[in-house]
């Protein structure tokens, strides 16, 4: 087993290399592999594991790739997100890549899906429409329809259709993945100074870009050096919840001024596809896809992306926040996120509701500045602990 | 800018006028009428189903934008960004909650009814899910029926998709809208409903059309907004409905046969100088002084994809009394925003070709992802397939903060330069 500042150090080098040479390394090594990617927030890669390839997790390009075409392609009041996409796209990032999904959470993820096909992108370029309806016989069916037509398109490429018996081994190695990370977050949540928000961060999105059986290596890896030993120093922090993120990612230097700031990140959206299905997936039955498409409408976790009536969201943000023992909820939303910006209203007045301490702010993916931001973290993390 | 000057109206115009207010009134009585209110969307709307209930719809975007045309819009908009909303979100959304936290009067000046039923109708727009669980907070207790349409993502509509929507039309929106009106729902009605709808696309068709001759007799944007399209939604299936297209139609063929240009409220339009083609919502807080920045000079919007939200029936499709739920299915999963980003470049190609136009003009809207989010994609793709001189302009739905006059008319300006130049050097080559 490495050192634990060995593997958060591959895991930063393998979340940031926006070329993707280790999944690229992964399909040359076999003729039959394939890589898709796939934008935020979820989806389900047990389908394109299965089918021998790997789903590679498209985050956008942070601030670590300059935008000169993107900007060409978006006007300023369009999120940073896809312009980073359509810059890597236009360069040889995305070379090699077999397809790319762009699942349904918003109208600019959506459009860009047509900018991918009228670029040719790919072999095949899908918008992945998820149901807003969640009957099963209804939305769910709608939703396996969705699903086939995936593996048809990985088929069309390498010739392969998962048996059940390998679709049931993908689901078990996300299940192991996704109960991996939780545990992580359970430590976190009662240790937040043995790992930081930010190497955290750095774990679970090289998971996106390796295969999912080495993501597990590391997370045991990580969960070993970090369940029974102590590190790092406990701080006088207060705990928060951050919250809109999932999509436009924070730079580092933002989660960085949180903590810094006095505020231990003990939940956070930011990967959230990671942990979208809550609880296992069935991973020993004769109908796996099917299995997919219950996790889906049943166990989906809350979303901006996600039609609430009925389930409302800001009831389980405020559960999240309790289950956590968080002082605070932190609101930060990539400028210009119609889902996350949409929803804040009704979040923050839940958290209202709940006595639960708020605050606000947003950011683009490639923002430099965090003087305001740290102080204003710094400001909250005060008054709660000095008045709450 | 103020308008000085009375707007010049046409018979049809004065005749929606009258439609409209009736509309309103009905509505503004609704509870005295016993009539049950069901609020929606103009995208993928399911007026004829709404109507076979004897129920009264009510259009939030239309009220938004009608605050935006009587200057009430800014007021709404800071109500709601008092309570949280940013700034970068829909200014549609922004409006229509502020008027409803401001008593929900409604264009009239009538307070609009509250909703018995939310039919969200979730067409081609992410925002209007998004509107519709604030809209569910703002009125607790008040059924939602969710009525997903998918997204054209394979460039056509598939027998899957419309499986989908036939069965939530069935399990979920009809149980909804019988249990909220208390009738039993009446598949023969909706059917004659239908038969009046396809009438009625047959003759907006015709008018929108017309457009094709040289000059043109209508405006297909500016008055495809303002007196062609909106009782077109409210009225569809109607016997009303047929009457008032009817009217149109004579009235366009009368101009016609005049050789007239296009009716503006500023007059007519002597000299049709450009054809335009154009794509995106108007902006609403401003929209006399925009049009008349066209009509200054002499251009003359020949068709529109905005025009093309409510459905694409110049594609031919047609309401099916024969299969009214699959076929309300179909139109919902036909409306221009519904469509793919190729369907769209496909679209408008085709009506730069087909319209003789001399541009294609982009009216990019901030707060309208829906529209917005590829149009400079768009812009390359029909410059490279047409030839025609593209042109980009930004302003806003509803909110004045972001339509700046002097920078429209100045690149509108650069932009008839251009298109002018190019006239010249054409007829040379000729």
């Amino acid at each position: 087993m490495q050192n634990l500042e060995n593997i958060i150090n591959l895991c930063e080098e393998k979340a940031f290399d926006l070329h993707f040479s280790h999944a690229k390394k992964w399909k040359a090594e076999d003729a039959s592999r394939v890589i898709v990617g796939y934008l935020p927030i979820y989806f389900p890669r047990e389908i394109v594991h299965a089918a021998n390839g790997m789903a590679v997790g498209i985050m956008g390009a942070g601030d670590r790739k300059q935008i000169i075409k993107g900007d060409a392609y978006y006007q300023s009041y369009i999120c940073h997100l896809p312009r980073g996409v359509i810059e890597m796209a236009l360069d040889d990032n995305l070379d090699d890549f077999d397809g790319f999904i762009f699942p349904a959470i918003c109208d600019c993820i959506r459009n860009l899906s047509g900018m991918f096909r009228i670029s040719k992108k790919g072999k095949f370029s899908r918008y992945f429409d998820y149901p807003q309806n969640f009957k099963r016989d209804i939305g769910g069916n709608f939703y396996l329809e969705e699903l086939l037509k995936i593996l048809d398109d990985i088929k069309a490429i390498n010739n392969v259709k998962p048996s059940k018996e390998d679709l049931n081994r993908s689901i078990k190695l996300y299940n192991k993945n996704r109960r991996l990370i939780e545990r992580l977050y359970d430590v976190r949540q009662e240790y937040p100074w043995r790992l930081s928000a930010v190497e955290t961060y750095y774990i679970l999105r090289a998971g996106l870009s390796i295969t999912v059986e080495e993501h597990n290596k590391i997370l045991e890896d990580v969960l070993e050096h970090i369940e029974n030993n102590e590190r790092g120093e406990q701080m006088d922090n207060i705990r928060v919840v951050v919250s809109g993120s999932f999509c436009e990612q924070p730079p580092i230097g933002l989660i960085k001024s949180i903590e810094l700031a006095g505020c231990y990140i003990i939940d956070d959206d930011f990967m959230l596809g990671s942990r979208w299905i809550i609880g296992d997936v069935d991973e020993d039955t004769e109908h796996p896809v099917d299995a997919l498409v219950r996790a889906y409408i049943e166990r989906s976790t809350f979303s901006s992306a996600v039609y609430d009536v009925g389930n409302p969201k800001g009831k389980r943000l405020v559960d999240l926040v309790k289950r956590r023992d968080a002082d605070g909820v932190i609101f930060s939303a990539a400028s210009f996120c119609d889902p996350a910006l949409l929803d804040r209203p009704e979040l923050q007045k839940s958290c209202d509701n709940a006595g639960i301490p708020h605050i606000n702010f947003q950011y683009h993916e490639n923002t430099g500045q965090f003087k305001v931001i740290k102080e204003q973290a710094g400001t909250f993390s005060d008054s709660i602990k000095l008045w709450a | 800018m103020s308008n000085t000057t009375e707007a010049v109206k046409e018979r049809s115009m004065i005749l929606q006028k009258e439609m409209l207010a009736k509309q309103f009134k009905e509505l503004s009585m609704a509870k005295e009428l016993g009539k049950k209110v069901v609020y929606t969307f103009v995208p993928g709307n399911l007026t004829e189903l709404i109507l076979s209930f004897d129920m009264l719809p009510v259009y939030p975007e239309i009220n938004a934008l009608q605050s935006g045309m009587r200057k009430k819009s800014h007021a709404y908009i800071r109500e709601a960004e008092k309570i949280g909303f940013s700034e970068d979100v829909c200014t549609y959304v922004k409006c229509d909650i502020g008027m409803m936290l401001n008593g929900n009067i409604g264009p009239t000046g009538e307070k609009l009814p509250d909703p018995d039923l939310l039919l969200l109708s979730y067409t081609g727009c992410y925002t209007f899910m998004k509107w519709f669980e604030n809209l569910e907070r703002l009125y607790p207790g008040v059924p939602v029926a969710m009525l997903h349409t998918p997204y054209q993502e394979d460039g056509r509509i598939a027998d899957e998709q419309v499986e989908y929507m036939v069965k939530q039309l069935k399990e979920e929106v009809i149980p909804k809208m019988e249990q909220v009106s208390g009738k039993k729902f009446d598949m023969d009605r909706l059917a004659k409903m239908m038969e009046n709808s396809a009438k009625s696309e047959d003759l907006l068709v015709k008018v929108l059309q017309s457009a094709k001759r040289i000059p043109t007799p209508i405006d297909a944007y500016f008055a495809g907004v303002y007196y062609i399209g909106p009782i077109f939604t409210a009225f569809r299936g109607t016997e009303e409905a047929v009457e008032y297209y009817n009217e149109l139609w004579n009235e366009v063929q009368d101009r016609i046969e005049a050789g007239l240009g296009p009716i503006t409220p500023e007059g007519e339009l002597a000299e049709e100088r450009f054809r335009l083609v154009i794509e995106g919502p108007p902006n609403w807080t401003n929209f006399r002084e925009f049009w008349k920045i066209f009509y200054d000079m002499g251009a003359v919007i020949v068709t529109s994809t905005y025009t093309k939200v409510g459905g694409t029936y110049d594609l031919g499709f047609r309401h099916d009394s024969s299969n009214p739920l699959e076929s309300l299915s179909k139109y919902c999963m036909g409306c221009y925003t519904n469509l793919s980003l190729p369907q769209r470049v496909d679209l408008i190609e085709q009506y730069v070709k087909e319209y003789s136009a001399d541009g294609f003009l982009i009216n990019s809207i901030k707060s309208c992802n829906s529209f917005s989010a590829g149009q400079l994609m768009i812009m390359r793709e029909i410059e490279r397939r047409t030839g025609v001189p593209v042109g980009f302009i930004e302003s806003d739905l509803v909110d004045p903060r972001y339509f700046s006059y002097a920078n429209i008319k100045n690149r509108l300006e650069s932009y008839f330069q251009m298109l002018d130049q190019r006239k010249i050097i054409l007829s040379k080559q000729n």
